[in-house]
């Protein structure tokens, strides 16, 4: 019997790590518009995540491709001894879920919670 | 002596015009709905006499930023002129469908929705060029949207000023104390750009912030 489903990948903060800024959102938008969910171990940086938004407004297209659901935590401050010492204000990313609009959908989120839908129903 | 005041003039002139501060320019910023035309029409028309742009309950009624220099704002004593940019609604995702259920013809739904995607693409680049955002929020929503954490994520990593206009509160329903939880490391004032309900306590919380 053939398993029908929804494919998730749980990318590793090593993964991402390796790609440039432009990488990331290029790799994230081509998984997400072949219908996976993705996962980000340590989410993206505020920046990213404003270029994957203007990335997929550049990608919607009425017949196909409505955009993406992402949902990560509020990002932290990075008060690890090492930045402290530095005294260098770096902002400590998050889990990140990322997926195409109409298969993913966030049913509730708070602080430290996110609980998500999915639909293989397009 | 006529030439000698003209002179002084044109000098004074040229000395003020050298060393003019820079408006701030402050971005309005929220989801789509939040009402971010609203508070901006409320500023102008408060200020200016003028108005930003027409507002809709049918999502992305603004498709393109607006600036209005030299606002000048007058709270606790004191004055700041501001670029205010009125910006498109921030949004991940825009399906036409969503148009159409307002009555859109799908033609109209569909230019709606292409010109909506490069209001987001707009309001997105406007960041790089800003020196502070008021971010207006819906109070009868959950603030933990994606726009909203994006865009005070941005702030924080630029170390530029934000103000949380929790907007909508004479709404029976809105709880401004749900977003002053979620997010306590920024100044929050609860309003109702509609009413005019709290916007003096705004004013004076933008002199502070952006001044």
């Amino acid at each position: 019997m053939k398993m029908q489903g929804i494919q998730m990948d749980l990318i590793s903060e090593e993964k991402l790590a390796e790609m440039a800024p432009v990488e990331k959102v290029r790799f994230i938008i081509d998984e997400v518009r072949s219908g996976k969910i993705l996962v980000l171990e340590k989410g993206l940086t505020p920046e990213e995540e404003a270029s994957l938004i203007e990335m997929t407004m550049t990608l919607i297209d009425p017949e196909g491709f409505s955009g993406i659901e992402m949902e990560s935590y509020p990002s932290k401050d990075d008060t690890s001894i090492f930045g402290k010492l530095l005294k260098k204000h770096t902002v400590r990313t998050r889990l990140t879920v990322v997926g195409p609009a109409d298969q993913l959908k966030t049913l509730k989120k708070d602080r430290n919670m996110i609980s998500a839908l999915l639909s293989s129903h397009k | 002596m006529g030439v000698i005041r003209v002179f002084k003039q044109n000098f004074s002139d040229f000395f003020k015009k050298l060393f003019r501060k820079k408006n701030a320019r402050i971005g309005i910023y929220g989801p789509p709905n939040a009402g971010k035309t609203t508070l901006a029409n409320r500023i102008l028309r408060d200020w200016t006499g003028d108005a930003m742009g027409s507002v809709s309950h049918i999502a992305h009624e603004t498709r393109r930023a607006r600036r209005r220099e030299g606002v000048t704002i007058k709270a606790n004593g004191h004055s700041i002129t501001l670029d205010i940019i009125d910006t498109p609604g921030l949004a991940t995702k825009i399906d036409f469908h969503e148009f159409m259920e307002h009555g859109m013809e799908e033609s109209e739904a569909k230019r709606r929705a292409k010109e909506a995607t490069e209001g987001v693409i707009e309001a997105v680049k406007w960041l790089d060029n800003l020196d502070g955002v008021i971010l207006v929020m819906d109070a009868t929503e959950d603030p933990y949207t994606q726009v909203n954490v994006t865009v005070i994520g941005n702030m924080e990593a630029r170390k530029l000023p934000l103000l949380i206009a929790a907007n909508k509160i004479d709404l029976p329903e809105s709880s401004p104390s749900t977003i002053r939880d979620a997010f306590p490391q920024h100044p929050m004032v609860a309003i109702s750009a509609l009413e005019g309900k709290n916007i003096d306590t705004l004013y004076e919380e933008i002199a502070k912030r952006f001044g």
